[in-house]
């Protein structure tokens, strides 16, 4: 049966599907109905809701929970997401699974918190100190919501990572029919636990790629978990070689599985002469701008990402062959186009197509630049 | 003291036209505080029902210098200029006075604000924090916060079969705040102009840190009409509910005590997000919530030294 839901009930209904049994958060426009959903559904499935009193609190409730074997989110919009930021790098360097979502609006600080902005995108992937890999998804359809609201706990479960679900303050109050019924057998993965007979090491790993299987707290073994740069033991290390293996392996378990991790969707057509890439609520729009060109009988290839972080460069490669201009329409200043910039280098002609008075890109501001 | 009358002639410097709902508890208590000194003002408001409404695009209701920060700091934005006018004024680069207040909800000081507000206090500025306490995240739509009174049905803590509301008692922000031993600390109704703005006046006169607690009703959140606010918030003060006191240089002092201390039933009744504890099945909820305000009033009476009843340890 098909339900007519929201972007942040879809949130929330992803979450249950993926088996979401913890949330911890602090209530922010316009991300506050995932929460207050949450703290009807959660115990309702045995299942633990708690209000912090920040949003570092939040994601730092997240991890802990995480440790003890829980499915973890935490959802939040612009100001939330900057105090969050010390526990992103936490999580990566402890490596707990965590699902954070991230209900943009318009910025910087307080910004418009009642209005739509797509200016986190390039914060997620460098905001916490020290340097790492990131995965953010970006849907733009409320089924894509729930979908990937599951791939997200799915992929924070695989490499012991926080996933972001970046959505906006349109997409979250948006509603469409989604066919929950069927999405309810959608695959879902699960942490690999370690065996209770084996001697346990927090941080095993045999080869740089490699991600560690975990045991709960309270479990069958002695778990260290630690912000600290430790070694397999979790134990504090100053051994070049061991910091090398850790800060190594932490960076390629994602970039070397980028390709089976990157999700989007490549509508290209032969002699294509233009090419538009965007993602979220942007790609609701250059989708029509697509349509009305080539109805006008233009040659237009449209690229929307679903994963923005690892950035999938091939796909945009590959779509970007042989057009003479991109445009790259999103809500901030430029976000999404210094990747295709980067991954295209000088040859091809890319034209930005920036927001952020927060409204969205109308498919005419777009039809003009093809 | 200043007397009404001379009050209502001071200039206004929360103009009317902001966008606060009909019968909010909170714009009253913020024009007071700013009529009760003469010098000049910087006013810094934390994400809020007060900051959100008085400053919608593209007005601003406030007729002094203003901050929004943003929603965890405004005791530390205005540590900073406070500190910094001090720096000025002490080489002659400012030859006139300002004061320095601070606003903020109860989410924003009894939670997120905490750290920035206990920083503040401790370092001593000169400035007065008032905290505008509607025990909740109203202007996010009736979240709990951590002065949310046990049973309250909130947007987070909703009310179903298996739920009374909010678990647990509220956080003793007020008490905190003297813990700090700042020189002035305060606790009030938004009903009582002449205990308020006694406050304010103290707390803008005294040399370094002060703190006031004002309980201000919220229509949309606790769920009544709005004709009833001072009502709600006198009757918070006579069921013992949100007593009335301060502490000045040390001093506790209790500023009203009731002729005779009503039911918090009486308090609970007027209220929407109360309505449910009135099932049957609910009862204890109000029986326990009766004896978290005894207990706090013996506690306050001691503290008064209005008893020589020594408080038991809370249960």
């Amino acid at each position: 049966m098909k339900k007519f839901i929201s972007g942040n009930e879809a949130v929330v209904e992803g979450a249950l599907i993926a088996g979401c049994t913890f949330y911890a958060g602090y209530p922010i426009t316009p991300s506050s109905e995932i929460a207050s959903h949450l703290s009807v559904r959660l115990p309702q499935i045995g299942g633990k809701f708690i209000q912090m009193e920040d949003e570092i609190g939040s994601l730092a409730a997240c991890i802990g929970a995480s440790l003890c074997g829980h499915k973890v989110m935490t959802a939040t919009s612009g100001p939330g997401l900057s105090l969050m930021l010390e526990n992103v790098g936490m999580a990566i360097m402890a490596e707990v699974p965590c699902v954070i979502v991230d209900v943009q609006r318009g910025g910087p600080s307080t910004g418009l918190a009642t209005k739509v902005g797509q200016g986190d995108m390039q914060q997620v992937r460098w905001g916490s100190h020290g340097g790492y890999p990131i995965i953010a998804m970006t849907p733009s359809t409320i089924e894509e919501v729930v979908k990937f609201t599951i791939e997200a706990f799915n992929l924070a479960e695989i490499y012991r990572v926080p996933v972001f679900v970046m959505t906006d303050k349109v997409i979250a109050q948006l509603r469409e029919d989604v066919d929950l019924d069927s999405l309810q057998n959608y695959p879902i993965t699960n942490r690999k636990i370690a065996g209770s007979s084996e001697e346990f090491l927090p941080y095993r790993a045999e080869t740089v790629t490699d991600v560690p299987a975990m045991s709960p707290f309270g479990g069958p073994h002695l778990v260290r978990a630690s912000s600290t740069t430790h070694d397999q033991h979790g134990r504090p290390t100053s051994d070049p070689e061991k910091i090398a293996f850790k800060n190594e392996r932490l960076f390629r378990k994602i970039q070397d599985n980028s390709d089976s991790i990157c999700q989007y969707q490549s509508d290209l057509m032969p002699e294509a002469e233009a090419l538009v890439v965007s993602f979220g609520i942007s790609a609701r729009s250059s989708l029509q701008a697509v349509a009305e060109a080539r109805a006008a009988g233009k040659k237009v290839n449209f690229l929307k990402l679903l994963t923005f972080w690892p950035f999938p460069d091939k796909a945009v490669q590959d779509a970007a062959r042989g057009v003479k201009k991109v445009i790259v329409p999103e809500l901030n200043w430029g976000q999404a186009a210094v990747e295709v910039e980067r991954v295209l280098g000088s040859q091809i002609d890319v034209i930005r197509i920036n927001k952020t008075n927060g409204l969205i890109i109308q498919p005419e501001e777009i039809l003009e630049k093809l | 003291m200043a007397k009404l009358k001379d009050l209502a002639l001071k200039p206004e410097r929360l103009t009317g036209g902001h966008r606060l709902c009909p019968g909010c508890g909170v714009p009253h208590v913020a024009r007071l505080a700013l009529r009760c000194t003469d010098d000049h003002l910087v006013v810094g408001a934390s994400t809020g029902c007060l900051e959100v409404s008085t400053t919608i695009y593209p007005y601003s209701a406030w007729k002094c210098s203003f901050i929004h920060n943003a929603f965890e700091n405004v005791a530390a934005t205005v540590s900073g200029v406070e500190a910094a006018y001090r720096a000025l004024k002490k080489r002659g680069a400012v030859k006139e006075n300002f004061k320095f207040i601070a606003f903020g909800g109860d989410g924003g000081t009894y939670d997120i604000g905490l750290q920035s507000l206990s920083g503040a206090m401790e370092r001593g500025h000169n400035m007065v924090y008032i905290c505008y306490d509607n025990e909740a995240y109203q202007n996010t739509g009736n979240q709990r916060s951590s002065s949310t009174p046990m049973g309250s049905n909130t947007t987070t803590t909703p009310v179903g079969s298996e739920s009374y509301g909010r678990v647990g008692k509220r956080k003793d922000l007020t008490a905190i705040m003297a813990a700090h031993h700042i020189p002035y600390v305060a606790q009030a109704g938004a009903h009582n102009w002449k205990d308020l703005s006694r406050k304010f006046e103290r707390a803008l006169e005294v040399e370094g840190p002060a703190f006031i607690n004002v309980l201000t009703p919220c229509v949309p959140g606790w769920k009544y009409d709005g004709k009833n606010t001072i009502n709600i918030s006198r009757l918070a003060a006579e069921t013992c509910f949100w007593p009335s006191y301060e502490i000045d240089h040390g001093k506790w002092k209790l500023n009203f005590f009731p002729k005779e201390k009503k039911p918090v039933e009486e308090f609970l009744k007027t209220q929407g997000r109360f309505r449910h504890l009135f099932r049957p099945e609910s009862r204890h909820v109000i029986d326990l919530l009766q004896q978290e305000v005894d207990e706090y009033w013996e506690r306050l009476l001691f503290l008064c030294g209005k008893s020589d009843k020594a408080p038991q340890a809370a249960k």
